[in-house]
């Protein structure tokens, strides 16, 4: 087990492309560490640098302090889990398990060998599949000979590459799982790409969110979640996404949206002196359906009329869809957000999260109702988030690593009892 | 697969039946008539109506008619086609290797030209190729035949294997180094036993190429120093000038038919490959 660092780390390809553009990164020991981005932010490009199987063109990577750039991947100690699992197709199940420790000659004798197989095949539930081919094994199995593959040798830390975006909803739910209970377990550094944000929320002590090759921000799941640094951070983190609309600044001191105003506080005026137009972000689940408020809650937020378009009733929460026009100098840079994002770029609308128990119906004018203290605030330039506050994210993720530490704790505690 | 309604079952045995019978009659008959006696041939019977081995003594016997003809052109053909394979085999698996791996300029020529090469008809090559092979002193040489025989086999190795390395998931290669492997490691543990049966493959098939060439056999080589089998078939003589020579020849048929069958026997669970399913989602 180990600590990763990285320190301005570049990626150029020969074509000149810069994959990964300076990026420094530091995992602690025993840490769970996202990497997570649309296709081709070069989150998987930083992963197999950091197992050796891409070069660094510049910067400085270090495992457990030693620096590593020049060093093979057989080297660096560490395991792999490949976003095709990359099992061996004429090896049993029980040899491509054995595969990385008969490859260490000489260190471990067969006895040793088939106990330390057979205890990892017994933690991912693989005993009874040990003298089957990988071509006779369903997908979900498949991947849990690849993960231990990964176990069953002590790697200073487990790299995952998108590991079960092969597998159907249902089993991605319990592999998450059971990934999330394993590293808890074994309290081994794990950095995880995925391009999936409810794994990345869900399984990371922290999150990194990759844009072509850069940085955007690295925070625990919460604090990316409530305070995003960017227009693309506050975009790609939570489902649905977040709602972008253009904001008008009326004469300082409040915002015109297409369906509502909003007043500021004076410390936001002052942020927004000599803005005209800012892009205002809005969460789905924030948005209430105003009949169900009770009369002093209604109250303190903004309410307003809106044509729905059409209804989603999934049980447990009602989704309706608002099309609005945008302005123009918004548009083009909502159309490009959307890009990066992997979207489609399809028609501007606003999507809002109800209470399954809302009435609202398709072609309804409808009060909806949100809390304006909940709306983030975007410099449609540069895309920062004007409402981000320093000593809110800082708590966040002071309180996430507490967090982290305790269940580490009990976990240990756990296994200290159990043995 | 879905299952089979009896009649879709019952009209597949039928044509099955029909292509086999129409594949293996011809060997069958040449079977027949490698044990009928020289003076019966003419009788029009399928089956001889006397079993006899003089046509196998003919051939192999040290005092039969065509045992000098017979033993030199098979040693000929083995020789002239495992080197020529041997060749063919190696040049393929480099070439296919950087095929399917690397990319570089004028990949596609090179496809296209090994391609090309092939579609010439042996015919238009082979006057001059003669012409050629006379004034080089190539003529009625081993070498002679193993050259024309590369230009025959190293087009389709050349597909076959590039095709074939395409799908290997060498992945696994890089799977095998972050378990711990060496490159060469990687290579010989992950990546060979997943190659091989299509290198195998690939051997079989070009051997056959050369094994059945007639018409190079026929036009390079005028004596016993080169002369493969399928050509010398047809300088047989009757064991007499009165006897015809078309039961020698057949047995000289089953017995050059022999190794290809007991190769394809052997190999057959190497020819069919599909071991490379499952190395990755399925």
């Amino acid at each position: 087990m180990a600590a990763i660092t990285m320190k301005d780390i570049v990626k150029q390809y020969g074509d000149g492309f810069l994959a990964v553009k300076g990026v420094s990164l530091d995992i602690a020991d025993g840490e769970f560490v996202i990497l997570v981005g649309p296709s081709g932010c070069g989150k998987s490009t930083l992963l197999r640098m950091i197992v050796g199987l891409e070069d660094i063109t510049a910067g400085e990577m270090t495992i457990g302090g030693k620096r590593v750039n020049e060093k093979a991947p057989r080297d660096r100690k560490l395991a792999m889990v490949f976003q095709n699992y990359a099992l061996y197709p004429h090896l049993t199940v029980f040899e491509n398990i054995a595969f990385p420790l008969r490859l260490q000659k000489g260190k471990f004798t067969e006895a040793q060998i088939k106990e330390k197989v057979e205890f990892a095949a017994r933690t991912l539930e693989l005993q009874d599949h040990l003298d089957r081919k990988p071509a006779n094994l369903s997908g979900g199995q498949r991947q849990r000979v690849a993960m231990g593959r990964a176990i069953v040798r002590d790697a200073e830390a487990f790299l995952f590459d998108e590991p079960l975006s092969n597998l159907d909803a249902k089993l991605r739910g319990q592999m998450r799982t059971e990934i999330a209970r394993m590293q808890r377990k074994m309290g081994t550094t794990t950095v995880y790409v995925t391009h999936d944000q409810t794994e990345a929320m869900t399984l990371g002590d922290r999150v990194a969110v990759l844009r072509k090759g850069e940085l955007q921000q690295v925070a625990s799941p919460r604090g990316l979640y409530e305070q995003p640094r960017n227009l693309f951070v506050a975009g790609f983190i939570g489902s649905p996404p977040m709602n972008f609309l253009p904001g008008e600044v009326v004469d300082g001191r409040s915002l015109r949206l297409p369906f509502a105003d909003i007043p500021l506080t004076p410390e936001l005026s002052a942020k927004l002196r000599g803005k005209s137009l800012v892009i205002v972000g809005l969460r789905p689940e924030h948005f209430e359906d105003a009949a169900l408020l009770e009369p002093a809650k209604r109250s303190q937020g903004v309410e307003f009329a809106a044509p729905i378009d059409v209804t989603e009733w999934l049980g447990s929460e009602l989704y309706a869809y608002i099309p609005f026009d945008t302005n123009p100098d918004v548009a083009g840079k909502l159309e490009e957000l959307d890009r990066d994002l992997d979207g489609e770029g399809l028609r501007t609308q606003l999507i809002v999260a109800l209470d399954s128990e809302s009435k609202i119906r398709d072609g309804d004018q409808a009060p909806l109702w949100f809390d304006p203290a909940r709306a983030m605030i975007f410099d449609p330039e540069s895309g920062e988030n004007l409402t981000w506050n320093a000593d809110a994210a800082r708590r966040i993720d002071e309180e996430n690593e507490a967090d982290r530490k305790a269940s580490l704790e009990r976990a240990h505690a756990r296994e200290a009892a159990s043995a | 697969m879905k299952q089979l309604s009896t009649r879709a079952k019952w009209a597949w045995a039928f044509i099955t039946i029909v292509v086999i019978v129409y594949a293996l009659l011809p060997v069958l008959s040449i079977f027949a008539t490698s044990f009928k006696l020289p003076s019966q041939l003419n009788l029009g019977t399928f089956w001889p109506k006397t079993w006899t081995w003089t046509n196998y003594e003919e051939i192999l016997s040290p005092n039969g008619s065509a045992q000098t003809l017979f033993l030199s052109s098979l040693r000929n053909s083995v020789g002239i086609c495992l080197i020529a394979t041997a060749i063919a085999v190696v040049l393929a698996t480099l070439a296919a290797y950087a095929i399917a791996r690397l990319d570089f300029p004028g990949k596609r020529i090179v496809l296209l030209t090994a391609l090309g090469v092939s579609v010439f008809p042996v015919v238009s090559i082979v006057t001059p190729l003669f012409n050629l092979w006379r004034q080089i002193g190539l003529y009625d040489t081993w070498l002679g035949l193993i050259i024309p025989y590369l230009s025959l086999t190293l087009p389709i190795s050349i597909w076959t294997l590039a095709a074939f390395f395409r799908q290997i998931p060498w992945e696994l290669e890089q799977a095998a180094q972050v378990d711990g492997a060496t490159t060469w490691q990687a290579f010989r543990k992950a990546i060979v036993p997943l190659a091989a049966p299509g290198v195998f493959t690939t051997a079989l098939i070009a051997f056959f190429i050369a094994w059945n060439d007639f018409v190079y056999g026929i036009s390079l080589t005028s004596t016993d120093a080169a002369r493969p089998v399928p050509a010398a078939l047809a300088f047989f003589t009757g064991a007499s000038q009165f006897e015809e020579p078309t039961g020698s020849i057949s047995a000289a048929a089953i017995i050059v038919t022999i190794p290809v069958v007991i190769l394809v026997l052997l190999f057959q669970r190497q020819i069919v490959s599909g071991l490379t399913q499952g190395a990755v989602k399925g």
